[in-house]
C-alpha cells in the first residue's frame, strides 16, 4: 500500500512545483515586478517629475490658442483659435524679430562651427607636451564664466573712453566710439565673444574623435611620404564628417533657438533694432507684460519652426550621407 | 631622383606648416588669456591708473581696496551664501534624481524601459515653454521659494543618457547576476556595487549640474522677487550690468562716489569674487569634463 501512495505523493508534490514554475512563467511582469519592486519604486520621483514639469507644461502649451484669463485658470479660459499667430503674423515686429534671430543664428554658425575644429585639428599635430596642455587648459576656462559675467566683461571691455579695446582704437588713432550702442556692431560683438568664449570646449569633441583615429593609417601615410597637410586632409577630416554633421544637424535645429540669457543682459534701448529675438521678445510682452496667451503662442510658433528645420535637415543627411540622429 | 627630391622637400614644408600651427595657438593663446589677465589685474589696480588707461598688463598702483569693500556688502555677500545653498541642495536632487531614473532603464530585465525612454526623448525636443512652466510654478505656489530654484529644472535629460550608456557599457552585467546569486537585493547593489564603480561619472555628472547651478540667473529673475532670495548671479547682473551700485561697498569711499574709476575696479573685482570658486575647482576637474563630453559624445 506504501509503495502505492509514495509515487502519487511524488507525483502531486511534482505537479505543485509546475505550477508554481507554470505560475511564474505566467506574467513575467509581475515576476520581474516581485524581483525587482525597488527599481520600480525607484523610477517614481524622476517619473513624476517629468510628468510634472514637462508634461504638464507642455498640455498648458494650449494657452496658445486661448485667451487666458487669470480666475479661469489654463483649462478653463475661452478658446479663439488662432487669433494670437495672427496677430504675432501681422505686427510690425515680426519681420524684425525674424530677421534678427536668424541673423544671428546663421552668423553665429558660420562663424563658430569651423572655429573649434580648426583649434582640435592645430592641436592634434602637437605632441603631448606642455604646449598643448596649457593651451588647452586656457581655451576650455572661459566656457565656465557665467553669462552674467560674460556679459560685463564684454560691457567692460568695450566701454568708451575707460575700456580696453576702446584704448587700442585711441592707440592707433580711431575715434572713440560707443560699440554697445550702435545696433550695426551688436551680432559681431555676440558672435565673436561667443566664439572667444565657446570655442576651446566645444573643440574637445572634435579632439576625442581625433584621438580615435587608427594610429597605423598615419604610419602608411608616413611610409608613403605624405606631408603633414595631406595627412590632415586624406585622415583627419575625414575622420571628423560624422561627428561634425550631428554637430551640423544639432545647431541647424536650434538656428531659431538664440539663447535668451546672453542676448537679453546684452540688451540696451540703443541696441534693440539689433538685439531683440523672439526668445526676449517673448519674455518681455509675457512675464513682463503679462499677456500670456500672445506671448506662448510666439514661443509655440518658434519652437515648431526649430522641429520642423531638425525633421528637414536630419533627414537631408540621412539621404545625402547616412549620418543622422535617429 | 624625384623620391629623394620629395623626400627632402616634405620636412621643410612639415617644418613651415608646424611653424605656422604654434604661431596660430600661440595667437589663439594669447587671444583667451590676455581678457582674463587684464580683468584681474585690473581689479588689483588703483582707480587713478584704470580711468587714466595705465593697466595694460599687469597690476599698476597695486591695492585691495576693491575688494575690501566688496566683503562690506551684505547684498553680495547674501547672494554668496544663495547661491551655495541653492548649488548645494540643487545638485544633490540634480544627481539623485538622475540616477534614480538612469539606473533602471539601463536594465534590460526593466519593464517599461522603452516606455520610460520615450518618455525622456520627447522632453528633449518639445517643451510647454516660459510661460506655461511660469504658470505651473505660480499655480504650484513655488513663486518666490527656494524650491523655485530647485524643482524646474530638478533632471537633464542629457545626463539621464550620459548616465544610462555608462552603466550599461562600464558595470558588466554578470556582476549584478552574481549580486543576485547572492541574494542581494536592487537597491542595495546600486548603493554598494554601481555606484562606486560609476564614481567617475558621477564626478562629472555633479559637476556639470553644479557649475549650471553656480551661473544661474535666469530661474531668479523670473521666479523670484524677495532680495533675500537672490542667488550671486542675480546680484551681479544689477550691480555690474544694470549698474545699480550698492550703497555700502560705497561707503567710506564718499569723495570717490562720483569716481567713475573706482566703480570701474569694483566691476573688476566683482567679476574675480564671482568666478573664483568655479576657477579654483577648474583645474582638477578639467580631465572630468573632458571624459564627460566624450561619453556624452559616445553614444547621445
Amino acid at each position: 500500500m506504501s509503495q502505492t501512495t509514495e509515487p502519487i505523493q511524488a507525483q502531486a508534490n511534482f505537479r505543485n512545483e509546475m505550477n508554481r514554475v507554470a505560475k511564474k512563467k505566467e506574467s513575467p511582469l509581475v515576476k520581474s515586478f516581485k524581483r525587482h519592486w525597488e527599481l520600480y519604486l525607484l523610477v517614481v520621483p524622476p517619473v513624476l517629475y517629468l510628468l510634472i514639469f514637462k508634461y504638464i507644461p507642455m498640455a498648458g502649451v494650449q494657452i496658445a490658442f486661448k485667451n487666458y484669463s487669470v480666475i479661469q485658470g489654463i483649462w478653463g479660459s475661452e478658446w479663439v483659435g488662432l487669433k494670437h499667430f495672427v496677430t504675432f503674423f501681422q505686427s510690425p515686429n515680426f519681420w524684425l524679430l525674424i530677421k534678427n534671430t536668424i541673423g544671428i543664428s546663421v552668423y553665429s554658425l558660420l562663424a563658430g562651427f569651423p572655429v573649434p575644429i580648426l583649434l582640435a585639428l592645430a592641436l592634434n599635430e602637437l605632441r603631448n607636451g606642455y604646449f598643448k596642455k596649457t593651451v588647452q587648459m586656457v581655451t576650455y576656462a572661459p566656457h565656465f564664466i557665467s553669462t552674467v559675467v560674460m556679459v560685463s566683461i564684454i560691457i567692460l571691455m568695450l566701454s568708451p573712453h575707460v575700456g580696453v579695446v576702446d584704448r587700442l582704437f585711441a592707440f592707433f588713432g580711431l575715434p572713440m566710439t560707443n560699440f554697445m550702442g550702435i545696433p550695426e556692431y551688436f551680432k559681431s560683438i555676440y558672435v565673436w565673444s561667443g566664439v572667444w568664449q565657446g570655442m576651446g570646449y566645444s573643440s574637445i569633441i572634435y579632439i576625442a574623435a581625433l584621438a580615435s583615429v587608427d594610429p597605423s593609417l598615419y604610419e602608411a601615410a608616413r611610409m608613403d611620404g605624405a606631408s603633414r597637410l595631406r595627412k590632415i586632409w586624406h585622415i583627419d577630416i575625414p575622420a571628423l564628417v560624422p561627428i561634425t554633421i550631428i554637430m551640423l544637424i544639432l545647431s541647424l535645429g536650434s538656428i531659431m533657438g538664440v539663447g535668451f540669457e546672453k542676448i537679453y543682459l546684452m540688451q540696451n534701448p540703443l541696441n534693440t533694432s539689433a538685439s531683440e529675438v523672439i526668445s526676449t521678445y517673448v519674455y518681455k510682452v509675457g512675464l513682463i507684460g503679462a499677456n500670456f496667451s500672445f506671448s506662448s503662442a510666439v514661443g509655440l510658433f518658434n519652437s515648431i519652426i526649430n522641429l520642423i528645420l531638425l525633421v528637414i535637415v536630419n533627414s537631408i543627411s540621412r539621404r545625402v550621407s547616412e549620418n543622422s540622429l535617429w | 631622383m624625384l623620391l629623394r627630391q620629395n623626400r627632402i622637400k616634405d620636412p621643410l614644408g612639415d617644418r613651415v606648416f608646424m611653424a605656422f600651427n604654434y604661431l596660430f595657438l600661440t595667437l589663439i593663446l594669447l587671444v583667451v588669456l590676455y581678457p582674463l589677465l587684464y580683468i584681474v589685474s585690473s581689479s588689483f589696480s588703483s582707480s587713478r591708473a584704470v580711468i587714466a588707461g595705465q593697466v595694460w598688463l599687469l597690476p599698476v598702483e597695486f591695492n585691495l581696496k576693491a575688494y575690501a569693500s566688496i566683503f562690506r556688502s551684505t547684498q553680495l555677500m547674501m547672494g554668496y551664501y544663495n547661491t551655495i545653498i541653492y548649488t548645494v541642495f540643487g545638485t544633490i536632487i540634480n544627481v539623485a534624481l538622475t540616477i534614480m531614473i538612469a539606473y533602471p532603464i539601463s536594465k534590460k530585465t526593466f519593464y517599461g524601459r522603452g516606455f520610460l525612454i520615450i518618455l525622456l526623448m520627447i522632453t528633449m525636443f518639445f517643451d510647454g515653454g516660459l510661460i506655461p512652466t511660469y504658470l505651473l510654478v505660480k499655480d504650484l505656489e513655488l513663486l518666490d521659494t527656494r524650491w523655485a530654484m530647485w524643482l524646474p529644472g530638478a533632471m537633464a535629460v542629457f545626463q539621464v543618457i550620459v548616465a544610462r550608456t555608462f552603466f550599461q557599457t562600464s558595470i558588466p552585467e554578470e556582476l549584478g547576476e552574481a549580486a543576485q546569486m547572492d541574494g542581494c537585493r536592487d537597491l542595495r547593489y546600486l548603493v554598494s556595487v554601481v555606484l562606486p564603480l560609476s564614481a567617475p561619472i558621477i564626478a562629472v555628472m555633479t559637476l556639470m549640474y553644479a557649475v549650471g547651478h553656480w551661473n544661474a540667473y535666469f530661474d531668479a529673475l523670473i521666479y523670484l522677487r524677495s532680495e533675500s532670495l537672490f542667488p550671486l548671479q542675480y546680484v551681479l547682473r544689477n550691480l555690474l550690468i544694470l549698474n545699480a551700485a550698492d550703497p555700502q561697498m560705497l561707503a567710506n569711499t564718499s569723495q570717490q562716489l562720483r569716481d567713475q574709476g573706482f566703480e570701474q575696479v569694483l566691476k573688476y573685482a566683482l567679476i574675480v569674487v564671482a568666478s573664483i570658486p568655479v576657477l579654483i575647482m577648474y583645474p582638477f576637474v578639467q580631465k572630468h569634463f573632458v571624459k564627460g563630453v566624450m561619453i556624452g559624445s559616445l553614444k547621445g
